[in-house]
């Protein structure tokens, strides 16, 4: 399989008032063809602005760093704002959480869905509309004709969010990155864009990233994990070993919050991860989430680098397999 | 059995819109005859896709909008006869949002202390010893007295919010989507914080949540709502072992649980949800039913109820089955 995606040491530092604000610290990862990568974390952790730092969207103060930026052959680094505008919504795009704000309510559905096709490929209207109708139906709308003339307002949550997805396809990309494409939507819709996704991404082979804070999302589609906490990654790995023997602390402690059916019990008490994030402006040593740690020690002050077994498994912690594998059942709150 | 305290008898709202100099106006009915009960110290969720209802059953419940047909009746009273005071002590909400629900420009104290303000309860010392000891219950550092919204964070915030609703020792409180504003975190605090709240309080809960995870972790009954109706109805252990109506079971089916192996689920529902301003004839769920028989198409289901369960669905009504097989009498 070969690399789409290679992202080696991404840094994002925002100047604030009170200092700088280290949102993404040294993230690192690489989507294969045809892969689906899951980033996980609760908000503010970074994961958001990971995916605009990919796609060279980050505030305009935000400054970026990294090691390696690569996306299909391309050094996103160098590359200069016109190139990166031939690489958005052609080769890499993009589907934000917000189906009702992220579409025109001026233009109709076929305009926004055309634009950047016309805008990429050397096509007439004619070849975009049929694309069009052809995603359109793809993606499970009916009259896909029909749709094409309408505005996002007469359309439902769901069908625009379908429309997002035509749209992120209509160039054929190599990676899309999807930013909470269900959380605005009903669980059976969620289902069903899932499903989707997934078919499509089988279907034409595209690497893709998916953020969400859902874990339940991030478990049934996911062949990679990574759990993000204070703007760094702190598990990496296949979702059934992340989700069958999560080795940090903080991801077992987010799968201890939810109530699952069939595994806690009704009104018992559920788990919680006490305190609350740290602050992620100025310098931040060791590791970021011994204050809400049950197995801190002094040691953790100083430690912060990703271990990693044999099978390809890595987890930011103190604790080497062994130890955190038999610790696992232990209480976790402090 | 415990005490009725909430109770809504057949309640239909109907909105009327479009009304314009060009246009006759069309009238459709957000909740169509539904009734549902309350008994002290229970929990009954109410699940739902948007646009079935819940939010416009939700509002009739807490008063703030009144049912075009039956009534809502509250500690046996009818909530349309109680005065805006008598009615808030009795029941309040707690909103999805806690970010809108309060008001930016008011301390904790400010916000917490309203009903009693309102109620004129205690002077204003009494009020804030008050307001501090609900704080504590609601696991808010009293520090935070004089602080203002936008100084909490989320979950902080839907503390403020609870600690609000509770402050009058109300006998319901409505939750809307008490924590799908929140992170996983803090998520289960604030679930853990509801269900200590009502042992410790003996509150009883309507929670509207579309996170069915949630519905089974706190509530005692579920009541499942498709298109201002009420479809299936059942104690929670017993719905989610053997939900009946084929819509329940697709709302089942679609719970991600984060267990790998199981993958994405199918829930066969197909189409979107039908527009609620022209819903389909006969049983509205049949055009995305995968069990629909032809007289689903043309005549309503009507509810069955045995014991403490309750279905509207037409696979469980042997004898309209055996009307539609029997040809019409001329």
């Amino acid at each position: 399989m070969s690399k789409v995606l290679e992202v080696e040491n991404l840094r994002v530092d925002i100047p604030v008032a009170g200092g700088v604000l280290h949102a993404v610290r040294g993230v690192s990862f690489s989507l294969e063809k045809g892969e689906t990568l899951c980033i996980v974390g609760e908000s503010g952790c970074g994961k958001s602005l990971t995916s605009l730092a990919l796609m060279g969207l980050l505030p305009r103060a935000a400054r970026r760093t990294a090691d390696k930026l690569i996306f299909d052959g391309i050094d996103l680094q160098s590359a200069s704002r016109r190139q990166m505008q031939t690489i958005r919504g052609d080769r890499l795009s993009m589907i934000f959480q917000e189906p009702m704000t992220s579409l025109n309510p001026a233009y109709t559905i076929g305009d926004q869905l055309m634009e950047a096709m016309l805008w990429h490929k050397r096509v007439s209207r004619a070849e975009a509309r049929e694309r069009a109708i052809f995603l359109l139906e793809k993606v499970g709308i009916t009259g896909a004709a029909k749709r094409l003339g309408q505005y996002p307002h007469q359309l439902s949550g769901g069908l625009r969010q379908r429309v997002m997805i035509a749209m992120s396809l209509m160039c054929g990309p190599a990676v899309i990155i999807a930013d909470e494409p269900t959380t605005a939507l009903d669980v059976t819709i969620q289902a069903q864009i899932l499903l989707l996704l997934s078919e499509l991404q089988a279907e034409f082979g595209m690497g893709l990233v998916l953020i969400t804070h859902d874990l339940g999302v991030v478990a049934r589609i996911a062949d990679r994990v990574l759990v993000m906490y204070a703007g760094q990654v702190v598990e990496n790995g296949s979702a059934r070993q992340v989700f069958g023997a999560p080795l940090h602390p903080y991801t077992r402690g987010l799968l201890r919050c939810m109530p699952i059916p069939g595994r806690t019990r009704p009104g018992e008490r559920l788990g919680s991860i006490p305190g609350i994030v740290p602050s992620l402006i100025g310098e931040i040593r060791g590791c970021a989430f011994r204050d809400r740690c049950g197995h801190a020690r002094s040691a953790c002050a100083d430690f912060d680098r990703l271990r990693h077994n044999e099978t390809g498994h890595e987890w930011r912690c103190i604790m080497d397999e062994a130890e955190s594998l038999s610790r696992a059942d232990e209480l976790e709150d402090v | 059995m415990n005490e009725m305290v909430l109770e809504a008898r057949d309640v239909t709202r109907r909105f009327t819109i479009g009304a314009s100099l060009f246009k006759r106006a069309t009238t459709f009915s957000a909740v169509k005859g539904v009734s549902l009960s309350l008994r002290q110290g229970e929990v009954l969720g109410l699940v739902g896709e948007s646009g079935c209802g819940k939010s416009t059953l939700a509002n009739m419940l807490l008063g703030l909008l009144d049912p075009s047909e039956g009534e809502v009746l509250v500690g046996g009273k009818a909530i349309s006869r109680s005065s805006p005071l008598e009615r808030a002590r009795r029941i309040q909400p707690i909103f999805q949002n806690p970010y809108s629900s309060l008001n930016p420009r008011k301390s904790v104290e400010d916000i917490v202390s309203l009903p009693l303000r309102i109620h004129n309860v205690g002077s204003a010392s009494e009020r804030r010893a008050k307001v501090a000891e609900m704080l504590d219950m609601v696991g808010l550092s009293r520090r935070y007295l004089d602080s203002y919204p936008n100084q909490l964070s989320g979950g902080q915030r839907q503390r403020v919010a609870i600690a609000r609703a509770l402050i009058m020792r109300p006998e319901v409180v409505i939750c809307d989507e008490p924590t799908s504003a929140l992170d996983v975190s803090v998520q289960s605090q604030i679930l853990n914080l509801l269900l200590d709240i009502k042992d410790e309080l003996n509150v009883s809960y309507v929670l509207i949540s579309h996170n069915l995870a949630v519905v089974q972790h706190i509530a005692t009954r579920v009541a499942v709502m498709y298109l201002g109706r009420i479809v299936e109805e059942q104690p929670t252990e017993q719905l989610f072992a053997n939900p009946r109506h084929p819509y329940t079971e697709a709302l089942l089916s679609s719970v991600l649980t984060p267990e790998p192996e199981l993958g994405i689920p199918d829930t066969h529902l197909g189409a979107a949800f039908p527009n609620p301003m022209d819903p389909p004839p006969g049983c509205s769920f049949h055009p995305r039913c995968p069990h629909a028989m032809p007289h689903c198409s043309t005549l309503h289901p009507r509810p069955l109820s045995d014991g403490d369960r309750m279905v509207e669905c037409h696979l469980y009504d042997e004898a309209a089955a055996q009307a539609a097989r029997e040809p019409q009498p001329a």
